[in-house]
């Protein structure tokens, strides 16, 4: 197998190969030949397995937020596993079957008058074992460098107006330590069940970016 | 003195806040990453100094998997599982095969 057989890889997503080429997608250049060049040759000595790599990759497709919209949401509805998420995200998380695997993770609350916001200035640091891979946008330097300088401006290109009488908290993740926010209840669903209010938080509103769906929309 | 990696607190122009999916090439080269870290063959903190240590015009030019690619590439060197004569003829030899299939190929020459 090659990476070029990917017209007949079954866990592949067609629409992706054939969309015209993205900003990380120069089609065949140097460093992507040496990409399958490596794969291959790590494979062909044993190194890793075809199969393992393949089983990788299913994997991290398997992590979405919706992981993480159900540890908030249920954050929401029960007010002692909110306690014990706030007190060891990594604790908590594992009663809901989410393992961290080699990372701390801290949750942090946003209040009327205090809201969060995460980065990971120096690379890409990001809670994927709950939110999948991290948003491109987490990823450029345009985020890592601005965030932590003018986080209001910053969120304000997300759509996210925050007052100025709420104290905006920048945390930096490293590749010791990961951060999940836990939005504020929008008001109004004081009567949904745990998974309708999984369906209101965002991946973004975990990474503090944007706030939760409203109700109804 | 600040490495590449180091931009917070920079200035810099707009976000790009939709996010794009990963190609077929991105995701083969994260699942590669996983399987390599999974054996215990190289750790989180050796791929940040890897990265840290590519320099500032590779840390420049390269798109995100470019780079784990260039440090993966150093990293197998060094640990002794790959040579660097093996890499070169296999990737002459994947891009004899792109020509012959009659695939595009860019310029993108060996930096």
């Amino acid at each position: 197998m090659t990476d070029h057989d990917h017209h007949d890889h079954d866990h592949h997503d067609h629409e992706h190969a054939h969309a015209p080429p993205q900003p990380d997608d120069k089609v065949h250049s140097y460093y992507q030949i040496l990409g399958i060049a490596l794969k291959e040759l790590l494979i062909e000595k044993g190194v890793v397995s075809a199969d393992e790599v393949r089983r990788q990759i299913e994997h991290r497709d398997s992590i979405t937020p919706a992981n993480g919209s159900l540890v908030v949401a249920k954050a929401w509805a029960d007010p002692a596993f909110r306690q014990r998420l706030l007190a060891d995200g990594n604790a908590a998380v594992a009663e809901l079957g989410f393992h961290m695997t080699t990372t701390k993770l801290v949750a942090v609350e946003n209040k009327p008058d205090e809201h969060n916001v995460v980065v990971c200035t120096l690379c890409s640091c990001y809670p994927r074992d709950l939110l999948g891979l991290p948003p491109s946008w987490y990823k450029s330097r345009a985020y890592r460098a601005r965030v932590v300088r003018e986080p209001r401006a910053v969120l304000a290109e997300f759509g996210t107006h925050i007052a100025d009488d709420v104290a905006l908290r920048v945390h930096d993740s490293t590749a010791d330590m990961r951060f999940l926010v836990v939005p504020m209840r929008p008001a109004g669903t004081e009567a949904m069940s745990e998974a309708e209010l999984a369906a209101l938080v965002t991946r973004d509103s975990m990474i503090g970016v944007s706030l939760p769906d409203q109700p109804g929309h | 003195m600040r490495g590449p990696h180091d931009v917070g607190g920079l200035p810099d122009g707009p976000i790009e806040t939709e996010s794009h999916p990963l190609t077929f090439w991105e995701k083969q080269i994260d699942g590669l990453r996983a399987a390599v870290g999974a054996k215990g063959l190289v750790n989180t903190h050796e791929n940040r100094a890897a990265v840290e240590a590519l320099g500032d015009d590779a840390y420049n030019t390269l798109h995100y998997y470019e780079r784990w690619t260039a440090t993966l590439c150093r990293q197998m060197i060094q640990k002794g599982l790959l040579t660097q004569d093996e890499i070169d003829e296999r990737v002459a030899l994947i891009r004899q095969r792109l020509a012959d299939t009659g695939e595009i190929e860019s310029e993108g020459a060996a930096p």
